[in-house]
Parts: structure tokens; C-alpha cells; sequence
């Protein structure tokens, strides 16, 4: 792989908070990379650090609780030994969020226009006129009807799928090289859902920017990305592409995820699949594999070694000691997504 | 796609509603209406005075209302209708100048308490120390260490009433700072003054409105018992406070020296406290359609009263 065409590369991330209980860490060695015009999709549980990951990139966490080590390359520049000043000017610019819960994303005492003029000003310094003219036009780019009328609404008056619009309008305005989506259809029904994808994708066409989709939904990873990195307790657990994942999954917790989305050939009186366990807490995190005591083909040396993360395949990297067997057991080396 | 004139026409409706909204509450309206003409009164006080308030006069001392003195004279002869009227206008400025320094100060301290955990700790905790003494007791000591006159009052009173907006604008911004619109803000690459100036004082505006509206009510209040116990507005220049005072010692016989000045602090605090419940509904969505919501389930039958099941 080329390592200049990588957009953004995160290798061995760390971010741990300060909370009363101690030193809890979040997300460790989080390492994957996004290109430009690529989407990557990032999936696991609750709980599974993909939102904390996403942040530490903007390092949106309260910085007085949160270390952060490791790398975060942006072209090739370190976003976290870059100053709070450098790094203002890169959020919403260069780099700019979407976020999961549409009806508190925006501030209901001003207008939509008013808010998008704001976000406008604070990086292009364009004239009142411009802006304004610019807001209408990225309003228009994600399919709201009568955006010059739209523009006077306060955030209240408009639905949540306008709204989750309205923020895309927000995030994409100064022309971002990536974005990052953390799970911008959660909150929405499912016909807008497929909407909203849909007007990200045709924005990824148009611009070419690299798109990091936080989700756990995978039937949104199938849709719209073309790599995944599977998340487990803040761990990379496998990192592969989508039709991989789908034909190929080797990690027994993907394998799992896989097997509890019911399918459309499924019989409808078996029980569907579950993972046995939660998540682990921050606070307890086990010394070997931190997926073992939740894992089939756990060994004892799965409870006792911390697995690395290996490369399978060219484009397949997996966290497991046993992938080798799983791959034979599971027919062939392919394990299949619905059985 | 709708005409710019048709765009224009839209918002005016809208305008007019929420004027309507006001007119049709009627506690706000009411309040308004009392707070307007006090506000009249104290700033056309010298016009509308008839008489000197100061000017004494030994042969009038303490004549019963009449067509010459409307509220009668005091115990020197003083004309009270002017007096009432000046004293009207000290403790309205009181009043005012108190919930307007109270206000502002207390907006300060409440956004530093809610952003910055550390000095939340300290200003939180004499905040606390300031509220547990009764908030007559504190002036009365600030103003007994420092000397009755206009200022030091105002400055004990301040001080006493900063504690309570502090409190609610902390409240208030803490639950403005967790909103996913902060988050999104920094996202977008918002100073941290940004934030705080520009996007979170708007959505405190209405809890602190209706906060230092009460503060003006209590300040008026505190002020009349400060004057009442001479800890207030020294003696000659009249406040209602200390018209009362002197009235105390001719109780028995001159009611007028209670009644008029007793009736204007009435008046004044019912006045701010109408305005300021009526604020609150008005500006709190919540309770005006909890309330509405209420009077149309009653009005269908649904709901009996309070504990009524449907």
C-alpha cells in the first residue's frame, strides 16, 4: 500500500480519561488508515471506543481528562502535536463531523442561515452576500426543497431527517477532505435513512473526500463503504474490505456480529444469534484476548496472551490467535455471513 | 417557490402572533402595566411632585389627606404624595440597579462555575457560604460595617442577590454545555469564547429574565426593610423604607403615613412578580403546554382534577 495517498493515518492511537475511578482507557492501539474518496466503515458494540476514536482525530475530548498517544497522521502532519489554535482551523475545514442525534446538533435560538453563514465566516471570511449565497447552495446539494426559505427556519420547525440534512450542509460547506459521520442515521427513520446515505454518497462522488462512518448498523457498512475496521473494546479487532468481511469474516466477535443481523432467507422461527456476555467494563479490562471470555474457540492461551494484529491477507488484517483454525473450521477458510 | 413578499407577509404573521401571545397573558400584561407607570413615575418624579419633598412645614404636620396634600403630610409637615413619588423612584433605581449588577455579575459567575471545574469548586462554595445567611441579616451587615448611604446599599444588595441567578445560570449552562450543538460547534472549529459568548448566553436569556426579575421584586423589598430598620437610605431623602419607619411611631393615629407608602412597595413587588411569573410561562414552553394541555383534557372530560385518573 502507498503510504502518501493515505488521507488520514491513525497508527497505534491511545486515549485514556481521567474519571474517578482512575485512569480508564477508551481506545488502544487503534491503527487504521482512510484514503481520499474512500469510505471506511468503523463497527462494533456500544461501548467499543469508535466514537471516542473519531473524536480523538478533532481531539473534541475535554483535554484536561484526556491523554492521547500514538499518531494521527493528516497529510503527513501530526494532529496531536499540533497546537488548539492550528487545530480550530482544521475542524470544520479540512476535517468536519456529523453527528448522531440530529435534534440537539444545532443551537435552537438562531436560524439554520445563521448558523451556516457562522460555520462559513469562521474559515473563508467570505461577504455577508457570498455566504449567505453559499449557504442556500450547500443546502441545496443535500436535498432540501426551497433552501432560500428553509434558510429564515429555526431548527425546531424542520424534521429530523432535515435536520440531519442541515448538518451535512454544516460539515460539508468549507469543502472537507474527510468526514467523519458518527452514526448519522441512528436517530432516523428508515426510508430517511437510505436518503441521508444517499446524499453522502453523491457528495463523496462530487468532492472525492474520504467518508469515516461510524456505525453498528452493518447493513449501512454493505451500502456505503468500501473498507471496515471492526472495533472491540477499543481495540482494532479486524480491518478488512466490505466484501470481505461479508464472504471472509475471521475474528470470531466479527463472525458473531455477522451472524446475529437477521437475513431475508433466515427461518423465521429459529432464535436469532446473540454474543453471549457484555462488554466488558473500562475498568476490568482481562490480561489476554480481551474478546476470550466471550469467545467460542477461546484457548488458555487466549486468556493469557494479548494477540497482535496480524496481517491474514494483503487486505486483511485480524487480532485473533486462532484465525488460522476458525478459516479452516468455517469451511475452507470462508466463513459464510448467514447459515 | 413563494414570492419574497409572500416570504416577508409570513413573518409578520408570525410577529403579530407572538405579540398576541403577550397580550392574551394577561398576569404578564398586567405586570407590564404596573411596572411601565411606576417606571413613569420615578423618571417624571420631579414634574409630577407637587410639592418640595423636603420642604418643611411645622403648621401642617401630620394633616389627613385633602384636596392640597393627596396623601396628607408628614410628621414635619412634609407634603407625602411627593415624598411617596420620590421614594417611588430611589427604590424603583434601587430595584433596577441591583437586578441589572446582580444580573450581569452573577450570568459571569455562573458561565465560569459551569465551564471551569476547579473554579466551580470555589465560586460554588461561597456561593453557598453567601446563601445560607438570610439575605436581610447580610445587608443589614454589610451596610452596618460600611455606613448607610445609596451606594453601600446597593453594593450589600448585589452581593446578597448575585448568588441566586449564579446559581440558575449554572444550572442552565450546564445542561446547554452537554447538548450535541457544543460538541458540533467545536467540531466546526468555534472559539471556546465563541461558544460560550455567542451560542450559550442566547439559550440562558430566559431563565436569567425571569431570575432577575424576581431580584428586582426582593431587592425593592429588601431595600423598604433596610430604610425600615435605618440600615437603608439615610434620613431626609425619602424611600418608601424609612416613610414607613416614620409612619411606625403615628400608626395609631395618621394611617395615611402606613397606607400610601405600604400600598406603592405593594404595588411595585406585585407588579415585578406578575411580570415575572408571566415571563416564565411565557418564555418556558414546558409549562404553558403542560398547562394548556391540562385545561383541554379537563375541558373533554378526560382528566378530573388533580389525582383524578382518566
Amino acid at each position: 500500500m502507498d503510504n502518501n495517498k493515505h488521507l488520514l493515518d491513525i497508527r497505534g492511537l491511545k486515549v485514556s480519561f481521567w474519571t474517578e475511578k482512575g485512569r480508564l482507557t477508551a481506545v488502544e492501539d487503534a491503527t487504521f488508515s482512510i484514503k481520499k474518496g474512500e469510505t471506511i466503515g468503523v463497527v462494533g458494540e456500544s461501548g467499543c471506543g469508535k466514537s471516542v476514536t473519531s473524536e480523538s482525530i478533532l481531539q473534541l475530548h475535554d483535554e484536561q481528562l484526556t491523554d492521547y498517544e500514538g499518531q494521527i497522521l493528516y497529510k503527513d502532519r501530526n494532529l496531536l502535536d499540533e497546537p488548539e489554535r492550528k487545530l480550530r482551523k482544521i475542524r470544520g475545514n479540512e476535517i468536519s463531523m456529523i453527528f448522531q442525534d440530529p435534534m440537539s446538533s444545532l443551537n435552537p435560538v438562531f436560524t439554520i442561515g445563521n448558523q451556516l453563514v457562522e460555520s462559513l465566516m469562521l474559515h473563508r471570511k467570505p461577504s455577508k452576500k457570498a455566504a449567505y449565497e453559499k449557504a442556500i447552495d450547500v443546502l441545496r446539494q443535500t436535498g432540501i426543497p426551497s433552501p432560500e426559505k428553509r434558510i429564515h427556519d429555526y431548527p425546531h420547525q424542520l424534521s429530523g431527517g432535515m435536520r440531519q440534512r442541515v448538518m451535512i450542509a454544516l460539515a460539508i460547506s468549507c469543502e472537507p477532505e474527510l468526514l467523519i459521520a458518527d452514526e448519522p442515521t441512528t436517530a432516523l427513520d428508515v426510508t430517511t435513512q437510505a436518503q441521508i446515505l444517499d446524499v453522502l454518497n453523491e457528495l463523496q462522488e462530487k468532492t472525492a473526500m474520504g467518508i469515516m462512518m461510524i456505525t453498528h448498523d452493518l447493513a449501512v457498512v454493505a451500502e456505503t463503504c468500501d473498507r471496515v475496521v471492526v472495533m472491540y473494546l477499543g481495540q482494532v479487532i479486524e480491518e478488512t474490505t466490505v466484501d470481505q468481511l461479508f464472504e471472509n469474516a475471521l475474528h470470531p466477535y466479527t463472525i458473531g456480529l455477522l451472524k446475529s443481523m437477521p437475513s431475508m432467507e433466515s427461518d423465521r422461527s429459529d432464535q436469532l444469534f446473540e454474543i453471549e456476555g457484555t462488554v466488558p467494563a473500562l475498568e476490568n479490562i482481562p490480561t489476554g484476548c480481551r474478546f476470550a471470555d466471550r469467545c467460542p474457540f477461546a484457548t488458555n492461551k487466549c486468556l493469557q496472551e494479548a494477540p497482535v494484529l496480524e496481517n491474514a491477507t494483503v487486505s486483511h488484517k485480524v487480532r485473533c490467535w486462532n484465525y488460522e483454525e476458525i478459516a479452516l473450521e468455517r469451511g475452507n477458510g470462508y466463513a459464510t455471513t448467514t447459515s | 417557490m413563494k414570492s419574497e413578499a409572500e416570504v416577508k407577509t409570513n413573518y409578520r404573521v408570525k410577529k403579530q402572533k407572538s405579540i398576541a401571545r403577550i397580550f392574551s397573558n394577561h398576569m404578564l400584561l398586567t405586570g407590564l402595566v404596573i411596572i411601565v407607570i411606576m417606571a413613569i413615575i420615578s423618571v417624571l418624579a420631579p414634574f409630577i411632585a407637587p410639592y418640595d419633598p423636603y420642604a418643611i412645614d411645622p403648621l401642617n404636620r401630620l394633616k389627613p389627606p385633602s384636596v392640597e396634600h393627596f396623601f396628607g403630610t408628614d410628621d414635619f409637615g412634609r407634603d407625602l404624595f411627593s415624598r411617596v413619588i420620590y421614594g417611588t423612584r430611589i427604590s424603583f433605581f434601587i430595584g433596577a440597579v441591583v437586578a441589572i449588577l446582580a444580573g450581569v455579575i452573577g450570568l459571569i459567575v455562573g458561565l465560569i462555575s459551569a465551564y471551569y471545574s476547579i473554579l466551580d469548586h470555589i465560586l460554588m462554595r461561597i456561593v453557598d457560604g453567601i446563601y445560607a445567611f438570610p439575605s436581610i441579616l447580610l445587608a443589614l451587615a454589610i451596610v452596618a460595617v460600611r455606613g448607610p448611604d445609596v451606594v453601600n446599599v446597593l453594593i450589600a444588595l448585589v452581593i446578597v442577590y448575585i448568588p441566586s441567578i449564579a446559581r440558575v445560570v449554572r444550572s442552565a449552562a450546564l445542561v446547554v454545555k452537554e447538548q450535541t450543538f457544543v460538541e458540533a460547534l467545536n467540531a466546526q472549529g468555534a472559539s471556546k469564547w465563541r461558544v460560550l459568548v455567542i451560542h450559550t448566553i442566547p439559550n440562558l436569556l430566559s431563565p436569567l429574565i425571569i431570575q432577575v426579575t424576581f431580584v428586582f421584586a426582593v431587592a425593592i423589598i429588601t431595600e423598604a426593610a433596610l430604610s425600615f430598620l435605618g440600615a437603608g437610605i439615610p434620613a431626609p431623602s425619602p424611600s418608601l423604607g424609612n416613610i414607613l419607619f416614620d409612619g411606625k411611631n403615628v400608626i395609631y393615629h395618621s394611617w395615611w403615613m402606613t397606607v400610601f407608602p405600604g400600598s406603592f412597595i405593594i404595588l411595585l413587588v406585585l407588579g415585578l412578580n406578575l411580570a415575572g411569573d408571566g415571563l416564565r410561562d411565557l418564555l418556558d414552553p414546558k409549562i404553558v403546554n403542560a398547562k394548556r394541555k391540562k385545561s383541554r383534557l379537563i375541558k373533554t372530560g378526560k382528566k378530573v382534577g388533580r389525582h383524578g385518573q382518566q
